[in-house]
């Protein structure tokens, strides 16, 4: 998507809900009709901004989930408890409401298929949106980088994407998917419910003598968590690129 | 004239004043591009670079002893977040740029892991930026960019350089990280300079 590179204004552009796909309990994928949307580099955001009637408006930056296309996104957006556009999203959005949108944002935290080096994805919960990008944007550009995607969530109930991910392990050459469970596992799962530790990410991650490119997205406290284990085990810190949503939670936790 | 989205009320109009775009929080989120910097404070050094090369040192408890300011300032992120009345200390940037005899009008700053980012002079002197190593009368946490983070409370919070190890001081501007990656050169929150172009 040459067009995305080139460095132009950003204005707001008026956006259809062409579809609203539920994905779990608390997220859905809102497929967005945007005329003359120049595509994305795989792991950029958009900005929406919602206005109601009185002229109110809010805006908030939610990452593409989709493969770069003209014209056409989608975005996966989970409910955060009391947010003011993520509920809008996750509960009200229907096809045909209209909202704007610019971008897409971002030139660090990105994925390209002219990329040789094998990747490391790791997700934290609804952090798989912009990964799941990279993934769908790798298929759709037919590279056969290895891909490998460590996907950490609460329950299989609360995986995003799962028959989608599953179904790409089988026909995308080259991607794995490990996933990790912190609250409850599937019947007969090999590891008890607990956080990504050292000893998984070793064993289900890449080694550091592979120099993968590291993509980490998640909140806070996974990431931090998550980039510091992978520094441990020998990743060079400036292949680990991260994103970071939501509080801190706890100050003393982090010191 | 904005569409207006049919379903959307918005969950409560603003009682305080923020810069456009922005929402009030309570706590302090984090946005890093990379894995947090541990700099060892045995080796830790703060330098200050003029246009013509010379350089001012300080090792970490050098800075620690130079006179030191409390601040209570209202912090704007890019991301749309605004916290008020945060309580920091450090050292002005005012006092680290006292005996640099420069000329220069713009500076880069330099942190530990490799970020930079660009601001004319001018933003950084005047009682407007400080090397903030106490938050909310602790230490700084690595995550927030302690040991010692630049802090310009006028500007949104990626020009307050977390990890920060120095000031170089130059003639022409030039981008930083997020600078030159999409992002607004300034980064005026009033004006709601969030990205190149606004």
């Amino acid at each position: 998507m040459a067009r995305a590179a080139v460095q132009r204004r950003l204005t707001w552009q008026p956006a259809t809900v062409a579809q609203v796909r539920t994905e779990t309990e608390s997220a859905r994928s809102i497929v967005l009709d945007v005329p003359g949307w120049p595509g994305h580099v795989t792991g950029q955001h958009v900005d929406v901004r919602l206005t109601a009637e009185d002229g109110y408006a809010a805006q908030r930056s939610y990452s593409v989930a989709s493969a770069p296309e003209l014209d056409r996104l989608e975005l996966t957006v989970q409910r955060v408890p009391d947010g003011e556009v993520s509920p809008y999203l996750a509960d009200v959005a229907e096809a045909g409401d209209q909202l704007e949108i610019r971008g897409p944002v971002g030139g660090y935290f990105t994925w390209r298929p002219e990329a040789v080096e094998p990747v490391l994805l790791v997700a934290g919960g609804s952090g798989i949106v912009p990964l799941m990008s990279m993934i769908r944007g790798r298929a759709a550009a037919n590279s056969r980088v290895p891909f490998r995607l460590v996907y950490s969530a609460r329950t299989p109930d609360d995986v995003i994407y799962a028959q989608e991910l599953s179904r790409r392990v089988r026909d995308d050459r080259g991607l794995d998917v490990a996933f990790a469970y912190t609250r409850g596992t599937p019947a007969g799962w090999p590891r008890p419910p607990g956080r990504l530790d050292a000893a998984l990410l070793a064993e289900v991650g890449w080694p550091a003598d592979f120099i993968p490119a590291v993509y980490i997205c998640g909140p806070t406290g996974f990431v931090e968590a998550a980039a510091n284990l992978l520094v441990a085990q020998g990743h060079e810190p400036q292949r680990i690129k991260t994103e970071r949503f939501g509080p801190t939670g706890d100050r003393e936790a982090a010191a | 004239m904005a569409i207006v989205t049919r379903g959307f009320t918005g969950r409560g109009r603003r009682d305080v004043n923020l810069p456009p775009g922005q929402y009030l929080t309570e706590d302090f989120p984090v946005l890093s591009a990379g894995p947090t910097p541990r700099p060892n404070l045995d080796k830790w050094q703060f330098t200050v670079t003029s246009e013509t090369g010379q350089r001012f040192g300080w090792t970490w408890p050098e800075l620690r002893a130079l006179p030191s300011e409390t601040v209570t300032v209202d912090l704007h992120c890019v991301t749309r977040w605004s916290k008020l009345g945060t309580h920091w200390e450090g050292v002005s940037v005012d006092t680290l740029l006292a005996d640099v005899d420069t000329a220069a009008d713009f500076a880069m700053v330099h942190a530990y892991g490799g970020y930079t980012t660009n601001l004319p002079l001018a933003d950084l002197l005047d009682g407007q930026a400080w090397v903030a190593y106490r938050y909310d009368g602790e230490e700084l946490d690595p995550e927030h960019g302690g040991p010692a983070r630049l802090l310009v409370p006028h500007l949104y919070l990626w020009k307050s350089a977390k990890w920060v190890r120095g000031i170089e001081l130059m003639h022409e501007d030039s981008p930083g990280f997020w600078e030159s990656a999409g992002y607004h050169n300034y980064g005026d929150p009033w004006r709601e300079q969030r990205y190149s172009g606004d």
